[in-house]
């Protein structure tokens, strides 16, 4: 072998590789089940979903999902009966366990509440963090360093340090509880993120090219529209997406600053709760149409996850 | 004489230089851009550290505006330094941070250095690794207390199959010796892939060339590894420590859901205590005193520790 192909001396065996790549594959696999586990679980039902010994092989339900979007109240069999027939299939499915559908229930609008904060806050983030970035990429800003490191040390607060005087102040200027507040606390959040990842990749923009863009008569700021922009959509499409799965994960403020009208999924999702307990099928359908979006974003970011958990501190 | 000087050199004067004129300085447009970020921490991070500072030298309690405010001094500090609970609050802390690090650096270290052997679909079985981390902590971490159930849990379960145990007896969640080991379970799950990436960057970075110089003077494969691959991927495990060591110092959300600081108190973390003063006792002056000791100890034992690791990278 080693006479008809030439190869690195210090390339991994094969048989290394094999064991390497069965170790692997194994704690790939084992680490996987937990989120298999909730996305079977949200088609169970709910006496399946509580079964001794754990059942893998089930008939699928949706019960879960119908739980999950509608508060029932149970009834006798025969007000079930007096109705006429049922609408749908959750009706259906929901009137076999003595219940009537009495409305829709909170999910929809906590998740709704969940993209408009996040969203709302990750473009707040982007936009401020891209222009600051720029500057301190581009301009000789006195005590630069000091100024960014500051930026970043707001990421050392625990946040229930954070959240005690912010409480108050939200109190004071009627922010309690509002998409506003949530927003505007998610931005000061991620910005320090944005600033740092974003200066990471408008660093490697090779300053040439707003030169010679200025010197075709272009201003700095139109140099910066027409040029820098451009070429770091990649950096801030990336940035943007981390700055969203901050805020769309984010627990800790959103349990203790919101409670109604404004309150996220992550705090809403562990409230669910059946008769005589959690209702395990509709946690699990909660959190799976909750856990779709990363996992398509994770896929989309693969290339970039290092820097983004890095603070750009590490680059490949 | 002088205004004709003045227009001859306004017509010498490049086109772009006159527009850059006309346009906002470089220095102007710097402050443009940074000053909004800069006034939104201001308003939303150090005016309330600065409020919260204020608070906790005073008796002040959320849940009571209009009582008198009084001064207390360092009452507050001198209280919680004293105070029992707080040490084993801290002490509870650090024995979280220091087993969810080893754990995961040792696991992730490990896994980083299989990967790196790049086996056939080694890029894809990667990817599937790192998806637990990017998860909301709180929404995963509430599932588990499925898992954890005793019985009907799929933890529960396996474990008392693999080792005989009855189902019933494995309360990880209840059991005073088991909870905090429940909390560092979930912990190294989600969070070894983040310390592994970080870990494959570092031995991505060491080139090949030593290796093969290494060869040359057939040094065995573990001198090797003690001598090449551990010091040159250090700094980068030492990065992953620091991040995961401030992260895990704050931790709340897992915790708070898992158990919400219980049984009795035995999982009862710093932020789990902070939130019990703050939002349930409404001590909000004593329990700001605690969040700036807090904050104070992440920042200066991150100081200490940037420093290290820059010496380690200096090398």
């Amino acid at each position: 072998m080693s006479l008809t192909t030439a190869h690195s001396v210090v390339a991994p065996s094969a048989n290394s590789k094999r064991v390497a790549g069965a170790i692997i594959i194994a704690y790939a696999l084992i680490s996987i089940v937990p989120l298999l586990w909730i996305f079977a679980t949200s088609f169970k039902t709910p006496p399946d979903s509580i079964a001794y010994p754990p059942k893998i092989v089930f008939q699928p339900s949706i019960e879960g999902y119908c739980n999950l979007f509608t508060t029932r109240t149970r009834q006798t069999p025969e007000y079930i009966n007096s109705l006429g027939p049922a609408t749908g299939f959750c009706d259906e499915t929901v009137r076999k366990r003595n219940m009537v559908i009495a409305g829709p229930s909170n999910f929809l609008p906590r998740f709704l509440n969940s993209l408009i904060i996040a969203f709302g806050s990750t473009f707040c983030a982007v936009f401020l963090g891209t222009l600051s970035a720029y500057g301190f990429s581009r301009f000789k800003v006195p005590l630069a360093d000091d100024l960014l490191f500051f930026i970043l040390s707001t990421r050392f607060m625990p946040p229930i340090a954070v959240a005690i005087p912010i409480y108050l102040m939200y109190r004071e200027l009627g922010l309690s509880d509002t998409a506003l507040g949530m927003i505007l606390l998610y931005t000061a959040v991620n910005v320090s993120l944005a600033v740092w990842l974003l200066k990471g990749f408008i660093d490697e923009i090779p300053r040439e090219y707003e030169e010679a863009a200025m010197i075709d008569g272009y201003t700095r700021l139109q140099a910066f529209w027409r040029t820098v922009l451009p070429q770091a959509t990649t950096g801030i499409a990336a940035t943007a997406i981390f700055c969203l799965i901050f805020a769309w994960n984010e627990y800790a403020f959103a349990a203790l600053l919101t409670s109604g009208t404004a309150q996220t999924a992550p705090p809403f999702i562990p409230t669910i709760i059946g008769e005589g307990g959690q209702d395990w099928p509709a946690v699990a359908a909660g959190t799976t149409i909750f856990l779709v979006p990363i996992l398509v974003f994770t896929i989309l970011l693969r290339k970039q996850l290092l820097r983004g958990i890095t603070f750009g501190a590490v680059r490949k | 004489m002088l205004n004709r000087t003045v227009e001859n050199v306004a017509r010498a004067t490049p086109e772009p230089l006159a527009r850059k004129v006309r346009g906002i300085s470089d220095k102007g447009l710097a402050w443009l851009f940074i000053s909004p970020t800069i006034l939104l921490l201001l308003a939303i991070n150090i005016f309330p550290l600065f409020w919260a500072i204020y608070l906790s030298f005073t008796n002040y309690r959320a849940n009571r505006p209009n009582e008198v405010v009084k001064n207390l001094g360092f009452a507050n500090y001198q209280r919680i330094l004293g105070d029992q609970d707080i040490w084993i609050a801290m002490q509870t802390t650090a024995h979280f941070v220091f087993w969810t690090i080893l754990l995961q650096t040792l696991i992730g270290f490990t896994l980083a250095w299989l990967i790196d052997r790049k086996f056939r679909g080694h890029a894809f079985w990667t990817t599937l690794i790192l998806v637990p981390m990017m998860l909301s902590p709180a929404v995963v971490g509430n599932f588990w207390r499925f898992l954890y159930e005793p019985q009907i849990g799929l933890f529960s379960y396996v474990i008392s199959f693999v080792s005989g145990i009855p189902p019933t007896s494995i309360q990880m969640l209840s059991n005073v010796s088991l909870a905090p080991w429940s909390i560092i379970i979930v912990d190294t799950w989600m969070w070894t892939p983040y310390v592994m990436l970080i870990c494959l960057a570092g031995l991505r970075s060491i080139p090949e060339y030593i290796y093969e110089a290494a060869e040359v003077d057939r040094a065995s494969n573990w001198r090797q590894f003690w001598s090449i691959t551990l010091p040159m991927a250090l700094p980068f495990i030492m990065l992953a420590v620091l991040f995961r060591g401030i992260e895990n110092f704050k931790m709340f959300d897992m915790v708070n859901l898992l158990t919400g600081g219980g049984p009795g108190s035995t999982t009862e973390v710093a932020s789990i205590t902070l939130k019990r003063q703050a939002f349930e006792s409404w001590r909000t002056g004593y329990s700001s005193a605690f969040a700036i000791i807090l904050f104070v100890a992440v920042f200066g034992l991150a100081n200490i520790y940037v420093k290290a690791l820059n010496k380690v990278k200096q090398r």
